[in-house]
């Protein structure tokens, strides 16, 4: 009996997300067709350990959604009810009486998750609404693993679910792909949430819970899909392609006792070569298109830098430091320039690096983060100026929030050049 | 997770290459699992007569037999390397693969979670 659930629950996973978005086509409402949906799953629950998993489960789970909700819906219209409910009602009934699913071509069905994904992270809702209802309706993900996947607590991930369903239908969020310059304007919303997913699982260290390491997985696969959707979008390929190349790196980046390692002191010999082809893959994808690429695809480009180093020390600095340049361009922000002092570093010696660190130090992005007195301190170490290095190195050990990390830039500030 | 699907086709060395329908079905199919995000790599294997087997006597002495070989219903003929979210969800789409009468095993790939935290730490520290 639980392996028939589990089978169901699998069949469910693969299923829900084009299930959810075809009743959405219908009913325009993510929220109504999300309740459709799941009782579908009651009743194929109900059935399929009797029956068997029917041969088209997904044709079956949209007939029994729509079935089931015409069926209540009439059930419900005797009722004394209000009338603009009862209007209301007579119109869904309407659409989902002509509406056709079998008839629904490959990319209607294309459309029509692409719709899904752009109304879940629409910019009406906050990142945190954006993000569970995403993990809710694409990724199949329950209310408990998405509390799980985040540390917070059920009823918190549940209320942020009935909210921001109820959002989207208060501001009357139409269910569409958008075309053109708003769509330009909505694809960074999209993006974002993938990689706040994949960047929370990679945060997660080695041997926690398992919903949190699968959110990786989780994002990969929303990408994917994606990349599929919206093969036109050099962004998507290009956070594709960022995504893979970081998850290529996974087993690499802690050690033993579960510290992180930096990348240059990573065995390079542990990063998976078939997730850094993939990644590969998807940046040629993104550069190929006329659209250039933007923020993911550089950052893509600069992560495909290191993968193409077999040691550290064949690291292309100089294309990484004009990488980053054109990154600052597009994107200005003190951290990107950070890295860009770090590069150039590598690619010229210290001096330009820290003339850089100069121009930006006065940021108040910067002030009290720990990572400018740090950076610097490793760029006057690299100069053979060890005192200054080290009072930098306990300037950046007092900011740092991270204890491993406070321990590791004290050892510094102590024996500069260590 | 990640999972191998090995595909028997179960079929004599001349109808190896698949033509037509079954071609097409087969493609439509891989078009599925690259959709769904699930497709990380695949690949088809030319004919059991091209191919040679390499064994070991027991103390570690290689010989080489070529193919084809004897139990030709026992020969691997692709693969597809998918990501899921569970075993019951690569077994759904092994079920899903367009075949007549072939066999589809699926087993699932070692993580370095998977082994012991001694192994785990040896394998980070290298």
């Amino acid at each position: 009996m639980a392996e028939a659930t589990r089978a169901i629950e699998a069949v469910w996973r693969i299923e829900s997300a084009r299930l959810i978005a075809g009743l959405a086509r219908m009913v325009r409402d993510v929220g109504l067709a999300e309740d459709m949906a799941q009782d579908a799953l009651v009743a194929a629950l109900e059935k399929w350990p009797e029956t068997g998993v029917p041969e088209n489960p997904g044709a079956w789970l949209m007939a029994t959604a729509k079935n089931r909700a015409i069926d209540r819906m009439r059930r419900e219209k005797t009722y004394e009810r209000k009338r603009e409910e009862v209007a209301h009602d007579t119109g869904l009934l309407f659409a989902l009486e002509r509406s056709d699913f079998e008839a629904a071509a490959d990319d209607e069905i294309g459309d029509d998750l692409l719709a899904l994904i752009f109304t879940c992270c629409h910019p009406v809702l906050s990142r945190e609404a954006r993000v569970a209802l995403t993990l809710r309706l694409l990724g199949g993900l329950t209310t408990a693993e998405i509390a799980r996947a985040f540390l917070a607590s059920e009823s918190t991930v549940a209320q942020r679910l009935v909210r921001a369903k109820k959002t989207l239908r208060e501001a009357k969020v139409p269910f569409e792909v958008p075309r053109g310059a708003e769509l330009d304007e909505r694809l960074p919303s999209v993006l974002e949430v993938i990689y706040l997913v994949f960047n929370e699982g990679y945060a997660a260290s080695a041997g926690e819970d398992w919903v949190r390491a699968d959110l990786c997985e989780e994002a990969l696969r929303l990408g994917r899909i994606l990349a599929e959707l919206a093969p036109g979008e050099p962004e998507v390929h290009g956070l594709v392609a960022l995504i893979e190349i970081q998850a290529s790196r996974l087993r690499a980046r802690r050690g033993p006792g579960g510290e992180p390692v930096l990348l240059l002191e990573q065995n390079r010999g542990h990063w998976d070569p078939l997730l850094i082809v993939r990644g590969r893959r998807a940046l040629e994808r993104a550069e190929a298109l006329p659209k250039p690429i933007g923020p993911y695809g550089l950052q893509a480009a600069i992560a495909a830098c290191h993968a193409a180093a077999i040691r550290a020390e064949e690291t292309d600095w100089v294309r990484i430091a004009a990488l980053y340049e054109t990154l600052a361009q597009i994107q200005p922000s003190p951290i990107v320039e950070l890295n860009r002092a770090v590069a150039l570093s590598m690619a010229f010696g210290p001096e330009p690096g820290l003339d850089l660190i100069a121009e930006i130090e006065d940021d108040p992005a910067l002030t009290n983060h720990h990572l400018l007195p740090s950076v610097r301190g490793d760029l006057l170490e690299k100069a053979g100026r060890q005192e200054e290095a080290a009072s930098e190195f306990k300037r950046a050990a007092e900011l740092t929030a991270n204890d491993r990390e406070r321990e590791l830039l004290l050892k510094r500030s102590r024996q500069p050049g260590a | 997770m990640r999972f191998m699907m090995l595909m028997y086709p179960q079929i004599e060395e001349t109808e190896w290459e698949p033509k037509g329908e079954a071609f097409e079905a087969m493609g439509r199919y891989n078009d599925e699992l690259q959709k769904a995000g699930m497709l990380l790599s695949l690949d088809g294997l030319r004919p059991p007569s091209e191919g040679a087997s390499v064994s070991f006597d027991g103390e570690g002495r290689a010989t080489v037999t070529d193919g084809p070989f004897a139990e030709t219903k026992e020969v691997v003929g692709g693969y597809w390397l998918i990501q899921a979210r569970s075993k019951e969800e690569a077994l759904e789409w092994a079920s899903r693969v367009p075949g007549e009468s072939c066999r589809v095993e699926v087993r699932q790939i070692f993580e370095l979670e998977d082994f012991p935290q001694e192994i785990q730490d040896a394998y980070q520290g290298s």
